[in-house]
């Protein structure tokens, strides 16, 4: 039948486009965008353009990236507006009209070009209370958890961040105030509060309810929209924001 | 950035904002409603301050910016405060009601003064 003959660029949004005008930031914080001509291919994601920008245009190009299959976490950027990873972004869903900007992540300090230094995004981590302190020595039999109890299926909505920053960089509050743990940092805080093997519970609790901390969230939803593994900082912060108020007045479980 | 174009962000904006404008308004509309009570045949007075079209207007949009930050109040309580059913649900769904339900509140204002 004639209508299941596919055409090679007949990936959503991506018909009939053979070029891709690509902006692309260069530069530090006061860097500008420059324009590049790419072919438009199959399948192609942003990590693709980017990768083909540096082998064919701007050899200097600093970006980051290593698994390419979204496991690392390295390869988030700004793409048309939206933090994103750019290795699971494919140029069909996000440029319908040929044209994509792809910029460093926001709120985070720009080293060169595409690459942020991440290093306050992975220092709040540990100031939220983000380190797991355990109990038991090796020697030691493993800790049994309850897979059906409510505090693991809490931990478990939360627990396969990548640390990408992608929310992070979606988070208006983060720009707003350079103090706030920010949404990734929380969100792990939250599975260390669920989970029954770390020891150090009122020390997490205490460092991700402090100043900068849950209290600091507006509840703006836009962390959890663009988590692109599907956790929900917002609903974490919520529980972290639920447990210091049931602490408050003595009525916390754990 | 368009990681904000979401209805959440919305509602954030408009508690926060109606927030602001009643912390602004609610000030002026005691002064004014002090200075309008001031002095002799204090209650014809204050009707007849009242029947101003720009002070109708205007506690008009005091009524439906306290319904708005009141509604959107009551949504961060319930999102806070109440279990989730999914990580997506961020009760975006009470932002619609709580915006129709300021609006109702206007307009029950709007049918008592005209
Ligand atoms: S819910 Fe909180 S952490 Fe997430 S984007 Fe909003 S303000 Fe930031
Ligand atoms: S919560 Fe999601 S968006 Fe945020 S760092 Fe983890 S994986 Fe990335
Ligand atoms: S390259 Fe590893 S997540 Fe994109």
């Amino acid at each position: 039948m004639s209508d299941t003959v596919q055409t090679p660029t007949a990936e959503p949004g991506g018909s009939g486009i053979k070029t891709l005008e690509v902006q692309i930031w260069r530069g530090g914080a006061e860097g500008a965008f420059e324009t590049f001509s790419v072919p438009r291919r199959d399948n192609q994601t942003v990590l693709d353009v980017v990768t083909e920008v540096q082998r064919h245009h701007v050899p200097d190009l600093a970006y980051r990236f290593a698994c390419r299959v979204g496991v690392c976490g390295s390869c988030a950027m700004t793409v048309n507006g939206t933090p994103r990873w750019t290795c699971r972004t494919h140029v069909g869903k996000v440029a319908g009209d040929g044209k994509l900007s792809i910029a460093p992540l926001r709120n985070l300090p720009v080293i060169r070009d595409l690459v942020t230094d991440m290093g306050e995004f992975f220092d709040k981590w540990t100031k939220a209370g983000g380190k797991f302190t355990g109990t038991r020595s090796r020697a030691e039999p493993m800790a049994e958890v309850d897979p059906t109890s409510r505090a693991r299926r809490n931990a478990d909505a939360g627990i396969e961040c990548i640390n990408c920053a992608v929310c992070y960089s979606a988070c208006d509050v983060v720009s707003w105030d350079k103090d706030y743990l920010g949404p990734a940092a929380l969100n792990r805080a939250w599975t260390l509060l669920n989970d029954s093997r770390h020891a150090a519970q009122n020390e997490t609790l205490a460092a991700a309810t402090a100043h900068g901390g849950c209290g600091s969230c507006h509840t703006q939803g836009s962390c959890m929209r663009a988590c692109p593994v599907g956790i929900s900082p917002t609903r974490s912060i919520a529980g972290i924001k639920r447990m210091s108020l049931l602490d408050f007045l003595g009525m916390r479980r754990s | 950035m368009s990681a904000r174009r979401h209805r959440s962000y919305a509602a954030h904006l408009g508690h926060r904002l109606s927030g602001l404008a009643l912390a602004v308004f609610l000030p002026l509309h005691f002064l004014a409603l002090g200075l309008a009570l001031e002095g002799a045949d204090t209650f014809d007075r204050f009707l007849s301050f009242a029947e101003l079209p720009l002070v109708k207007a205007a506690e008009w949009g005091l009524v439906v910016f306290l319904g708005l930050h009141l509604f959107f109040g009551l949504r961060l309580l319930v999102v806070e405060f109440l279990p989730w059913s999914s990580d997506a649900d961020d009760r975006a769904g009470l932002i619609g009601w709580g915006t129709a339900g300021a609006l109702v509140l206007g307009g029950i204002f709007l049918w008592g003064v005209i």
